[in-house]
């Protein structure tokens, strides 16, 4: 078995599954769980973001 | 004003945590859930969340090994490489399961296999978190 994945999609595959656990372990009730972990999915792709521009920018 | 203050603070000082005791479930349940990710949810009852972390260590486990990611070995030399064994070793017995296959045994050199022994490393430590997860819910810390 060979997986190929992009760095970005790397990165999402990672956000997804971290975030489900931390969402989990995080939060005590079942909203509050599924907010979190959406909270972490959308800060570990916005940090992908946020770097990937910081990065065009130093190598301009 | 100084004597409201002292009293707080000596009321405070009075203030006892709930105590939670030490049941067998509350050291059996971290030991499993470690040995089998979400077992340790499954087994006090949280069926979903047991399901979901199990999905999510597994699939990155996996796609860790797809990746052609490397398994560290216990070892006494550098102290990424000892941190890096510490991650694995976190995923149970997908671990021994790795090693015992020879699984994570290539040295490949790309950035793929790079992200798939981080992924490799985290899915070990997510497992980790979830197992601590479980004492607290068998101590009774948790719903």
């Amino acid at each position: 078995m060979n997986i190929t994945l992009s760095h970005f999609s790397a990165a999402v595959v990672f956000a997804v599954f971290a975030s489900i656990v931390f969402g989990i372990t995080q939060r005590n009730t079942t909203m509050e769980q599924v907010k979190y972990g959406l909270y972490c999915f959308a800060m570990f792709v916005g940090g992908v973001f946020v770097a990937g521009w910081v990065m065009a920018l130093i190598r301009r | 004003m100084a004597k409201s203050t002292t009293d707080k603070a000596r009321n405070a000082a009075f203030v006892r945590e709930p105590e939670y005791p030490v049941t067998t479930m509350a050291v059996v349940a971290p030991i499993v859930g470690w040995l089998i990710p979400g077992a340790g949810h499954l087994l006090l009852k949280r069926y979903g969340r047991g399901l979901l972390i199990m999905l999510s260590v597994v699939a990155m486990f996996a796609i860790g090994l797809g990746m052609q990611g490397r398994i560290y070995k216990p070892n006494g030399g550098d102290i990424l490489d000892i941190l890096g064994f510490v991650g694995d070793v976190g995923a149970g017995v997908l671990y021994f399961l790795a090693r015992m296959q020879g699984w994570g045994d290539l040295m490949a050199a790309n950035a793929a296999a790079d992200y798939g022994k981080t992924f490799l490393i985290v899915a070990g430590l997510l497992n980790y978190i979830a197992a601590a997860d479980a004492h607290h819910i068998a101590l009774g810390k948790k719903p």
